[in-house]
Formats: structure tokens, sequence, C-alpha cells
């Protein structure tokens, strides 16, 4: 009887993973079926205005870019602080918050950032979308730098210290480097994360049907357009959404994929 | 003659309330091995790191009493306890240098490493720092292994390499003493061989205290030991005297095994 | 050189602390018009941007609803709040928009306890799982697998679930194919991953030597999990339930995709409605005024829900030790 009990929930419990499987299966099939069905290399090469994604594309990697310049140094800065110079409560404090807001809504980020940058500067802006994309970003380097500086031996900084270092070039020059790898696949599993979003881009920096550089008018976003696509009734409208999507999925894949391959060679 | 002179030395962690260390008084003598034995929470270590203020990287330690640290330059000794300014510590700690237990390779290569503490001292002059990473690592007992891969990492060397590579590290700044924290209980028989036999030609150029658990370690290559228990320095003589004519009857039970 | 790298530390930390602060003043502040102009009644009243009667005397009474009226010049009047409001002559009686949020409130907390009660057992699965049963290479590709689940972005559920996922449901339950239903099952594959890694993450901190002693009394596996590991990784398990919760809460793209998008309470789980991030998406690009202020009301009672919810996951279930 306990043998049974054993077998059915062992096997329960390998088919919640098949299940769990079969989901992402059956996600990545279809948009490769229906991403694939509809794609073609003139995508690449035409904005939305002429039934392309080239704009869009471009745009959500500059939107991601500009949040990466801004997140990736100020949540360095702060994990950093967090580890190697808090002194208690404060830094813990910090950590909390920060913990907390790596879970907080994207979409009050977007309603935020619409607030304090949208109204007063009168209009929807690139710049807005990339600061609603920083702000999801910096809790998530903080996370990353603040673990895997801990990681790092007690010992080595103080290596570091009796050779006659300052704080700041131990920091650097040794604790940093022995971090490097975990530290650069947070932060690429946070790009990643960042680059396929679309909430907080909704009323930041919307979309555009146009090419643009133009980070102070609502810019070319790749995801916003897909929601917009979806929405259209026609035929075409969903393709090119299709099309898009798959296209959003596989570089989101390859990001995440890339910053795991990073740390799997350190093993 | 005396490098550093430690005198009714009491030291208090942060937040704690006793004292670990109780009224030391204890000199290192010039180009000489000092041992520090002692059982586990005798406090060996923590006097260790008081003489290059290690410390002092967390907050919040009370200090009694003075360590004098020889200024070549000048002849004259100066109380270390009352540094206070970050470039003062930094003037110590490359004056008193530190070999930990476990081996610290900076993941850096391997004449990098050994050019850390020279470069950050300000020595840009390459062809200078190539002639002092070599003698450092000559005296280090390295060269001869690793001269041809200076480039590589030195996250590849072996435990025992790795440790004298540390070894050649703090050589390299030419401190006036080094300070070694138990530096072969991590390593194997053979390398510890080779880091003993280090040790005894680096007191030519260098003034040395080791805190080490093995006591035959100490009876091999040290000229000075200095017992300790429960935070007291028990008894300091010449290391003779205290293996084969201890004077306390402490000492003796603790090198005759009764206890530690 | 050291005093300006540590400034620089200290304000990047300090700068969480200011946005996270920013953003609570700054909803409660947009918000403040609804605030003052609904209360509290804006939790329960169900009546989205609905057009009232007030007369000098009497309660509010419903008389039409705005939304695509032709407007007579000579009747308009507009009030401190830039609300339109209705002179008509001859009844002498005034009109005003009013918000009320309940459908909102309702629609974001069953969508999340859908996606809880579809995700938990499976999680649970998998967690159990990539800890216990899968040799060690197994265990690694698969949960990097459902790592990669976590990886799709929020929009691409949407799709999917809206072509494909939603149809099949609605084949089997009935009813519409935008619904409370699809949304909330679409939510639990979405925080499927999650629940899953950090439960397993809970479960391998039980101690080796814990399961050993009971596997050498002779239990099963199925014991050892029920009797030694569950209990042991407990607090690490409701933490992880609850932090799924408080991540659900806030899902938009997916929920606008498969709710329905109508302010209306569901009368039966595959009935379509809205929730909070969905309100927001939907009409924030044409509210204005007082149906702005009501939108960073939602908005604001989904930040306090949200923060308190994962809070309460970390304070009380989730202790690291640092």
């Amino acid at each position: 009887m306990r043998l049974l009990a054993n077998k059915i929930f062992l096997a329960l419990s390998v088919l919640s993973a098949m299940i769990g499987l079969a989901f992402l299966a059956w996600i990545l099939i279809t948009l490769f079926i229906k991403g694939l069905g509809s794609f073609h290399f003139s995508l690449f090469l035409n904005d939305l205005i002429d039934g392309g994604l080239r704009n869009l594309i471009i745009g959500q990697f500059i939107l991601a870019g500009l949040a990466a310049a801004l997140g990736i140094p100020l949540g360095m800065a702060a994990g950093i602080y967090i580890q190697e110079y808090g002194k208690g409560r404060y830094a813990s404090l910090i950590r909390d918050l920060s913990d907390i807001m790596m879970s907080a809504p994207s979409i009050v980020i977007g309603a935020f950032v619409y607030a304090v940058i949208v109204v007063p500067t009168g209009g929807t802006s690139g710049f807005a979308g990339a600061i609603a994309l920083a702000i999801m970003m910096i809790p998530v380097v903080i996370n990353t730098t603040d673990n895997m500086l801990s990681l790092v031996p007690r010992e080595l900084r103080e290596a570091g210290i009796a050779l006659g270092a300052s704080k700041y070039r131990v920091i650097l020059d040794i604790v940093i480097k022995a971090a490097k790898v975990g530290i650069m696949t947070g932060i690429l599993l946070a790009f990643a994360r960042i680059i396929g979003e679309t909430a907080p881009l909704l009323f930041t920096s919307e979309t555009s049907n146009y090419f643009s550089l133009d980070l102070t008018q609502s810019f070319p976003s790749l995801t916003v357009s897909i929601y917009d696509l979806a929405n259209e009734p026609e035929e075409s409208s969903r393709d090119l959404a299709w099309a898009a999507s798959f296209i959003l999925t596989v570089l989101v894949l390859i990001i995440n994929l890339t910053g795991r391959f990073i740390t799997r060679n350190k093993d | 003659m005396t490098v550093m002179n430690i005198k009714k030395f009491s030291f208090t962690y942060p937040k704690v309330e006793h004292p670990s260390l109780r009224n030391i008084t204890l000199p290192i003598k010039k180009n000489k091995i000092t041992a520090l034995i002692g059982p586990s929470g005798c406090g060996k270590s923590t006097l260790l790191r008081s003489m290059n203020r290690i410390h002092d990287i967390y907050p919040g330690n009370k200090y009694d009493g003075k360590i004098e640290l020889l200024d070549e330059e000048s002849g004259k000794m100066r109380n270390i306890l009352n540094i206070k300014k970050e470039n003062e510590f930094i003037e110590l700690r490359q004056q008193v240098g530190m070999i930990f237990q476990k081996p610290t390779p900076f993941p850096m290569s391997i004449f990098d490493n050994v050019a850390y503490g020279l470069k950050i001292a300000g020595l840009k002059n390459k062809t200078e720092l190539a002639d002092r990473v070599e003698q450092a690592l000559k005296d280090g007992a390295l060269w001869k292994e690793v001269h041809d891969r200076l480039g590589k990492s030195a996250m590849g060397l072996s435990g025992g390499q790795q440790q004298r590579l540390c070894i050649a590290r703090a050589v390299a700044v030419k401190p006036e003493v080094l300070l070694f924290d138990e530096p072969t209980s991590a390593l194997d028989p053979i390398s510890t061989g080779a880091i003993e036999e280090l040790l005894v030609e680096l007191k030519k150029d260098v003034s040395i205290a080791i805190v080490t658990h093995n006591m035959q370690q100490a009876s091999r290559i040290s000229d000075y030991t200095a017992f300790m228990y429960l935070g007291d320095l028990v008894e300091y003589d010449k290391t003779e005297n205290i293996f084969l004519n201890p004077k306390e009857k402490k000492t003796e039970d603790y090198i005759t095994g009764r206890f530690g | 050189m050291e005093k300006i790298f540590q400034k620089l530390s200290i304000s990047s930390a300090t700068l969480v602390f200011v946005i996270l602060v920013g953003i609570f003043l700054t909803l409660f502040s947009a918000a403040k018009p609804a605030i003052d102009e609904f209360g509290f009644d804006f939790i329960t009243n169900p009546d989205w941007n609905k057009e009232v009667t007030i007369s000098e005397t009497t309660a509010p009474v419903v008389v039409e609803d705005m939304s695509d009226e032709i407007v007579d010049e000579d009747d308009m009047i507009l009030d401190e709040d830039d609300d339109v409001m209705f002179d008509e002559d001859e009844e002498d009686v005034m009109t005003k928009t009013i918000y009320g949020g309940l459908v909102p409130i309702v629609g974001t907390i069953l969508t999340t306890l859908i996606a809880l009660a579809f995700a938990l057992p499976i999680a649970m699965g998998i967690a159990v799982f990539l800890a216990e049963i899968a040799p060690k290479n197994i265990s690694h590709i698969v949960g990097i697998a459902i790592e990669l689940l976590a990886a799709i972005p929020s929009i691409i559920f949407g799709m999917w679930g809206l072509y494909y996922f939603a149809p099949i449901v609605a084949d089997l339950v009935g009813g519409y194919q935008v619904s409370l239903l699809t949304a909330g099952l679409v939510l639990g594959v979405m925080i499927l991953p999650f629940m899953a890694a950090i439960t397993r993450d809970s479960m391998n901190t039980t101690p080796g030597v814990l399961k050993e002693s009971a596997y050498a009394l002779g239990a099963t596996k199925f014991e050892v999990i029920k009797d030694i590991i569950f209990p042991y990784s407990k607090t690490g398990i409701i933490g992880s339930i609850i932090l799924a919760l408080g991540r659900a809460l806030g899902e938009t793209m997916a929920v606008a995709f498969l709710i329905g998008s109508i302010f209306v309470l569901p009368t039966a789980i595959n009935s379509p409605t809205i929730s909070i991030p969905v309100a927001m998406a939907n009409n924030f690009g044409e509210a204005s005024g007082l149906g702005e202020s009501a939108l960073f009301y939602l908005a604001l009672i989904l930040f306090i829900i949200s923060f308190a919810v994962i809070s309460i996951a970390k304070f009380y279930f989730l202790k690291k030790a640092h």
C-alpha cells in the first residue's frame, strides 16, 4: 500500500514536470509555426509603415540598451554599497526594498514614469520609456551583484587590504573581478527580461510606425506594437504580430541562454 | 635587535564584553622567526592580526597598550595603534605583510598577482616591475615553476604553488615584517615542507611572526616561541628553552600534549 | 578617490529608496482627486464611468451612460473637476461621472487565485521532480527548460493564450474564450516556473543527513518528501506561493489579451471581466481629469496590495541568511 502511494506520487511528479515542459513546447512550437509562416527577410528591411519590423526591433534594442546604460552602473554601485560598504540596518533596508521592487507590477512603474516625466514634458518619449525600463532593471542588477559579491571569500578581501590596497581598489581590482562571471550572467538575464517588457512602455514611449532615433518623441517598440497589431481586425496585422512575437522570443531566449552559457563554463 | 615591540597590549572585539587579549608584552626580533603557539581560542591569530591592524577593516575594536614598529629609515619606534588615517594604514601594511591560512590568489595572471602590491604603491616602470616580480618569485621559490607562464591565471596553480605565490606577492613590496597565519594547515605535507624551507630562507631579509597549531613546525623552524592561553601570554623564550625546558607548568602541559 | 567611490555607491543605493517612496507619493498625489471624490466607496462601487444624476435633495439616480451621446453645447457646464455636467433646463437636473473600482479589484484578485489554484499542484510536482526524483543531469536540463518558460515575455503568453489556449478551454468548459478563467489559467502557466524554482531551492536546503536517516529507517521517497522535506522547507514553500501571488497581481499583458476588458462583475468563472492592470493599460491613453485620477487610484491600490503581499512573503517566510 505504501509502495503504491509512493509510485502514484512519483508518477504525478513526473507528470507535472512533463506538463511544464509541454507548455513550453506548445508555446515555442506555436511561435515557430505561426511566426515562421509570416516570416520573410524583408521584415528586417522595412519599417512598420511598410509592413516590416525593422524600426521596431532597432527601437526595442535602443530602449533596452539605454535602460541598461542607466541601470547597470546604478544597480552595481548600489549592490556594491549593500555588500561592501553597508553598515547594517540601512544596507539591509535598501536590500529589502530592492527585493520588493523586483516583484512590483510593471504597469505601476509605467504609471509612475508617466506622472513624473511624460506629463511634465508634455508627451511620450523614448527617454521616458527607457527610464521606466531602467527602474525595472536596477533591482535585478542589485540583487545579482549583491549575491555574487557575497560569494567571494572574506580572505580575498583581507589579502588585498594586507598588501596596502585601499577599499575601493580591493573592490574593483579583486572582488568584482572574482565575481565577474556571475555578475555578467545576472546582467544578461536582466537585459533579456526588460527587452521583452511591454507594460512599462505602453504610455511612456508608446510606439511608432516610422524609423526613429529621436528619443524625445514616441519611440518604436516591438512589444507595444505586437499589442497594437494583435488588436487590429485585419488578418495581415495578426500575422505580422506573430512574426514579431517569434522574433522577440528568439531574441530573448538567445540572450538568456548566452547568459547561462557563460556561467556553465565556470563549472 | 627588535623590529616590533608589543607592550602591555590588550584587545577587545567590537560589541564584546571581555578582552580577547590581556596585557601581552612580547618582542619580535629582527631577521628571526617568532612562533605563536597555543590551543584553539588562545588569541594567537588575534594577536597576529593586530600587528598589521587588519582587524580595523571591521570597525569598533578596542585597543590598550602599545605596539611599536621600527621605522627603518629613522631608526625610531612608533606606535602603530595610533594610526587613524587611511594613508597611514596603507603604509603600515606595506611594511608589515600578511599571508593567510587559505591561499588567496587574486583573479589575475601570475605576473599581475605578484605585481599588484607594487602597482598600487605607484610603481609604473615596466622593466622595473618585471625585475621585481622575477626577484620576488625567486625569493618565493616559485620562479622555476612559473617563469614560462607568467601570463596565465593564478587560479590554475596547485594549492602549494598558490601559497608560494601569495608569499612572493607579499615579499615583492619588501616589507620589514611578514605575518603568517597558519600558512601550511591547508596544504599537503610536501608543500608544507617546501614552505617551511622557504621561511627559513626568507628570514635573512624579513622578520617573521608565524601562528601555528603544529608544535613540530614551531620547533623546527622558529628561533623564538610564545605560548599563549586564553588571551594571556604564558611564556616567551628561545624556542629550545620552550620545548626542552619550559618554565611554566601550563607550557609544559601543552608541549607534552596534555591538552590542546 | 576612495571617498568619491563611497559616495557614488551610497547615492545609488539611496536612489532605490527614493524611487520607491517616489512611486508611492506620485501615485497618491495623482489619485488624490479621485480619493477625495469617492473615498473608500471606490473599492465597493462597481460602476465605472457611469453618468449619474444628482438632484438637489435626493441621492444619485442612474440616468444614462455617457459614452456615445452627442453633446448639445448649450447644455454643457464644466464643474471644478472638469466633469461635463448637463443642465437640462426643463428638468433642472445635474449629472456627473462616477468611477468605482470594484470590478477591476475583484478581477485582479480572482484571476490571481485561479492562477494559484492551477499552478500550485503542478509547480510542487515540478519542484519535487527537480529536487528529489530526477538524476542530476536531467534535473539540470529540465530545470533550465522550466526557467526558459519564465523567460518568455508576457505578451507572448497573451498571443498564444488568446489564439491557442483559450479556444481549447472554451471548448472544454463552454462560454466565452476571453474570461476570468482563461486569464487565470494562462497567468498560472506564467507563475509556474517561479513557484517551482523557489520551492525546489527551499527543498534543497534540507540537510542530507536528515533525509538519509529517514531512508535508513525504510521510508519511501514519498514519505521522506511528505514527512521530512516538506515540513522542513515549509516556510520557504509558503513564501514562494505568496511571492508568486504578489507577482501575478501585477501581470498585465497576458491578462489584457484574455480577460475580456469589460467593467462587469463576473457572474460565472467563465465570464469576461477586467483587472486593475488591464483597466490601466486600456484606458490610460484616453483618460483625463477625474477618469485619469481614478486610474491612478486603482494603481495605488494595486501597488499597496502588491507591496503588502510581497513584504509578507519576504519577511515571514523567505528569510535569507546573509
